[in-house]
């Protein structure tokens, strides 16, 4: 067994574990303190001098060289008298004696300990995770395996999307891989930027052709001896020749707790980094000091200067912790992010979005005090946020300006014209005749125009269902400046400057589909929009993008939540759908069966032909749901800005008037629109002659039978104000109704604002702007059909079944349990 | 405020979800745990000051949530009515300990009496 001779001077042995950035830092301290103090000896697990960690980023992306990141080369360690062990790392610490052994079987004594052991990448154990091609990504030899393999092309995954998992990402990509980052949560670095950031900087990695998937459940690395894809829990597979593992790192505190020192996190030091030994210290990511571990290089140092005064010393006041600030090292795109930006506690927030610059900015304020701040595209002022917010400097005189930064670069945060003014020409903004932004700009400047009117009529913008016309107006305003006073809008809420229209539009010229992207783009005024407008959106986007758009839970009004309405008390009613008003012995008794079994205190016949059951707790809503589904019965959608019933007369199935099969007719009707979701409630009626038993002249859609076909009736409402229906037009065939029903309902889905029935929008747009599109355009019937249709795909799910059976939303219907009482 | 007598544990913050929230039932009342988007936890009594809302059921936003019976728009942080109406929700004492979610709880709430 080697011995390493004792010292032949009387210095006291400073032995240190971990040559990497805190260990050195801390040895340089010294150094600069008391130079001659100790005898210092250290032993590296990595075959090489220190260098600095944080550049393996560059290392990998190829923008710096291993000597370039070097920070104390070997000459240093001689003229400093250290002896170095690389490549040796320590296996074990005995206090009795006061050595460390290494792996080498060198058996060093010491007076002092310091351990530097960092940590370790967190390997997530998935089936082939120890395939080759499996990398973590912490030191040079993960770089080199990385290098090796980029050197062929060929594509990548990155599991994780933190800093470190982007940072490997930009760097494969700028080697040639095509890169695709799996993160688990909703969006990228959640950790550090909340999702309107995440949302940006998805887009900028997007744009730099690299693939980001949120939600990204990881289920097996796939592979007979090297790599070849990722299989994620929904089965989906990307292929994959590298993949880095990039989810976290674990504290190193093994050596630590062999020894019996305290290790809970990480290892348990105090103030100048005494461990539980008080001859041995602890310094950076693997310690845990007042219940905080950390995984950046500031506080790092922060620490080596404490442990240093100490060691040589030198009164200190300690280290008392560190606020941290993060910024992604890609060059390009700049994200910043500090202390706590959650908010939280008696908080407000300052946002700032500049959708044209790419800019977000979002600062979180405590007492008049910054508390943590996430900037994006524009970190200048990182710096400046961050001081303010260690010196916890009173900025309740700044506030007002306080988003445009030290220099207070004025200017007012974002409005519709930006919006507009920022589009591409060729981005469209009136649906209803197909005019592009280009077009009209060129018409206002070319032709003089001055007035919206003017604008109608010689480009047709707006000059349908008007629904753009704000649009138009903001053109106008852009293009001519201070000359042209638009209209004032009516904005949606107080999140934003926009109107319902404008934001319906601007969501499909600007292909925004999901609600950070809206709230992004668009510039609103708070973090998460209010019970107002997140509805609206949720509504807008997932018409906008059926099939794709992921439906917002949280953005729902409870009824169409818990696909139930709430009542008085806070229970909830039940209204199976029974199609087209009929129904039968099996499915009275399975509700009667379940009003037993339940205790529902009230079963009623509602004014939409169907039964209710109501007062039921939300806790039975699945074992309820699941007894109505057993019988055949799906949700009636009693509470949602849907389709809610098709009333029905008994028709010429039955009656000796009837001229047509109201009940099929309405049947038919009710299969095919179930399921989809509207501006608002939508109802119809099918009446089997035009003495109208189904009162089909009151509804949204109505249907009545005529000798040789069927009437056509639109817009119609009970409710607060009645208004009759009006003529659509008539149809001979069965398969015309339904055709004109889809259409016109589609029609409805597209160009309505949230929350209006089809009769104030019909009063809006007129008649005969509906006629033209619905009934005059064979062409634009058809597509407006066919649009329906495939919505319809998607839509046509029972709600009560996803949730009864496949265990959608559980959360809803459980309480919270105790878990212990302390 | 009623002197809490008691912490309870009613498991991680995860469970609830993201700008939603969880209900408790105590021996006396419902408490609603609300969860924001930027991850802050608050509680407060499951009832409404106007007619009784459900306000666990209600639309989280912001650091406020809207009671689901009449839209009225509650502060979670201190359960103040916004706007012109008047009223406030009852607070709920609640700290996050290691990612879970611990409520103070009342004696009453525990089911204990008073002496006296
Ligand atoms: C249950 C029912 C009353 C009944 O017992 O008959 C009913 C109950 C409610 N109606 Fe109704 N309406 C019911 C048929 C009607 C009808 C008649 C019809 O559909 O033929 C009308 C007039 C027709 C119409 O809508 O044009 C009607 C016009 C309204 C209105 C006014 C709508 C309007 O545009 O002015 C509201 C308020 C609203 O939606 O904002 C409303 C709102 C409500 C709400 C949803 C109130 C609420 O927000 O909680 C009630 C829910 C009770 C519940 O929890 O179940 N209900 N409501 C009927 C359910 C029919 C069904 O089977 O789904
Ligand atoms: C790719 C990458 C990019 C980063 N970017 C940033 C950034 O931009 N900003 C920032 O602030 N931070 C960044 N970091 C984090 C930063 O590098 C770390 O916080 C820092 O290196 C931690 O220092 P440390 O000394 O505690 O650990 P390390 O630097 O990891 O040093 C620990 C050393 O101890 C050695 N060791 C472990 N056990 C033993 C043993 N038993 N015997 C001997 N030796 C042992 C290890 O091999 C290692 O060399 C980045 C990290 C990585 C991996
Ligand atoms: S008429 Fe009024 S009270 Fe009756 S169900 Fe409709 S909304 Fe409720
Ligand atoms: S019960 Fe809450 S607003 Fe009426």
């Amino acid at each position: 067994m080697n011995h390493v001779p004792a010292a032949l001077t009387k210095k006291p042995r400073l032995v240190v574990i971990g040559n990497g950035m805190a260990g050195m830092r801390t040895v340089e301290e010294i150094l600069g303190r008391a130079p001659d103090k100790y005898e210092i000896t250290v032993f590296g697990a990595e075959p090489r001098v220190n260098y600095n960690r944080i550049m393996l980023s560059p290392l990998l992306s190829g923008e710096k060289e291993f000597d370039d990141i070097v920070i104390n080369t070997a000459e240093w360690y001689q003229e400093n008298r250290i002896h170095l062990f690389s490549g040796d790392p320590v296996i074990e610490i005995d206090r009795t004696r006061k050595v460390v052994i290494s792996k080498s079987g060198t058996e060093t004594a010491y007076d002092q300990l310091l351990l530097a052991t960092g940590s370790d990448p967190i390997m997530i154990p998935v089936p082939g995770h120890k395939l080759s091609g499996v990398v973590t990504f912490r030191d040079v030899d993960d770089v080199d395996t990385m290098l090796k393999t980029a050197a062929n092309g060929g594509p990548a995954v990155v599991i994780g999307g933190g800093l470190l998992g982007l940072e490997a990402a930009v760097g494969l990509q700028a080697r040639g891989m095509s890169v695709t980052v799996l993160h688990l949560a909703g969006h990228v670095m959640e950790r550090q930027l909340d999702p309107s950031a995440g949302y940006l900087l998805a887009q900028e990695l997007g744009r730099r052709g690299i693939n980001v998937i949120t939600e990204a459940d990881t289920a097996e690395i796939v592979g007979t001896d090297c790599v070849t894809g990722v299989r994620l829990k929904d089965g989906r597979m990307i292929p994959a020749d590298l993949v880095v593992m990039a989810v976290g790192i674990r504290p190193n505190g093994r050596l630590a707790a062999d020894a019996g020192l305290t290790v809970e996190r990480g290892i348990v030091v105090d103030d100048v980094m005494t461990t539980s030994d008080p001859d041995i210290f602890a310094v950076g990511e693997c310690v845990q000091h007042r219940g905080q571990c950390y995984g950046l290089v500031a506080p790092l140092f922060e620490m080596a200067k404490s442990c240093a005064d100490h060691l040589a010393e030198i009164a200190t006041d300690g280290y008392a912790g560190s606020v941290t600030s993060t910024k992604l090292k890609v060059t390009g795109v700049d994200v910043f992010s500090a202390g706590d930006f959650s908010g939280g506690g008696e908080t407000e927030e300052i946002v700032f979005r500049d959708a044209g610059r790419g800019v977000y900015k979002r600062i979180v304020l405590e007492d008049g005090r910054i508390k943590g701040a996430v900037l994006y595209g524009d970190t200048s002022d990182g710096g400046w946020y961050f001081q303010l917010m260690k010196d916890a400097q009173d900025v309740t005189e700044l506030r007002d300006t306080l988003a445009f930064g030290q220099a207070f670069a004025g200017g007012s945060a974002g409005n519709p014209l930006d919006a507009v003014a920022a589009l591409p020409d060729d981005a469209e903004i009136c649906g209803c005749n197909g005019i592009c932004k280009g077009t009209i700009v060129s018409a206002i400047t070319e032709k003089g125009l001055t007035t919206l009117d003017e604008v109608k009529g010689h480009t047709k913008a707006s000059a349908s269902c008007g629904s753009c016309s704000g649009l138009v107006e903001n053109l106008l305003a852009a293009t001519l400046g201070g000359d042209y006073q638009a209209a004032a809008v009516k904005p949606i809420c107080t999140c934003t400057d926009h109107d319902h229209d404008n934001v319906r539009r601007l969501i499909k010229a600007k292909e925004l589909k999901s609600m950070p992207a809206v709230m992004q783009e668009l510039e609103w005024k708070s973090s998460d929009g209010c019970h107002v407008c997140r509805p609206a959106l949720n509504y807008y986007l997932l018409a906008a993008w059926p099939g794709e758009y992921v439906d917002h839970g949280a953005s729902r009004f409870i009824n169409e939540r818990v696909h139930a309405n709430i009542q008085k008390d806070g229970t909830y009613s039940v209204v199976p759908r029974m199609w087209g008003g009929l129904t039968n012995p099996r499915e009275l008794r399975a509700i009667a069966d379940v009003a037993d079994k339940f205790d529902i205190p009230t079963v009623k016949v509602t004014g939409g032909q169907r039964i209710d059951l109501l007062g039921v707790k939300k806790e039975d809503l699945p074992a309820v749901w699941a007894d109505l589904n057993a019988a055949g019965m799906v949700s009636g959608h009693a509470y949602g800005k849907s389709l809610r019933t098709v009333k029905s007369c008994v028709g010429q199935e039955w009656c000796r008037f009837g001229t047509q099969m109201s009940m099929s007719m309405a049947v038919d009707l009710e299969k095919m629109t179930w399921g989809s979701w509207m501006p608002h409630k939508f109802k119809m009626a099918v009446s089997g002659c035009p003495r109208n038993c189904a009162e089909a002249t009151i509804k949204d859609f109505g249907v009545v039978a005529t000798d040789g076909g069927w009437d056509l009736h639109v817009g119609g409402n009970g409710g607060i104000h009645v208004r009759a229906t009006e003529l659509l037009c008539k149809v001979t065939t069965d398969q015309e109704v339904k055709e004109y029903c889809g259409a016109f309902i589609q029609l409805y889905r597209e160009e309505a604002r949230y929350l209006e029935r089809t009769a104030p929008w019909i009063e809006r747009v007129g008649l005969k702007h509906v006629q033209e599109r619905v009934v005059d355009d064979a062409k634009n019937r058809a597509a407006l059909f066919e649009r329906f249709m495939e919505s319809q795909k998607t839509a046509q799910v029972d709600p009560w079944a996803e949730r009864a059976s496949q265990g959608v939303d559980a959360h809803e219907f459980k309480s919270l349990s105790l878990i212990a009482a302390e | 405020m009623t002197d809490i007598v008691n912490w309870v544990n009613v498991g991680p913050v995860a469970n609830i979800p993201l700008q939603g929230a969880r209900t408790f039932q105590t021996e006396t009342d419902r408490i609603a745990i609300f969860r924001t988007l930027d991850d802050q936890v608050y509680a407060l009594l499951d009832r409404c000051p106007h007619k009784d809302g459900p306000l666990a059921q209600g639309i989280v936003h912001g650091h406020f949530v809207t009671c689901p019976l009449h839209n009225m728009v509650f502060s979670l942080e201190t359960g103040e009515a916004q706007g012109p109406d008047d009223g406030c929700a009852a607070k709920v004492e609640l700290r996050v300990i290691d990612g879970t979610v611990h409520i103070g709880l009342t004696a009453e709430q525990i089911g204990l009496r008073h002496a006296g």
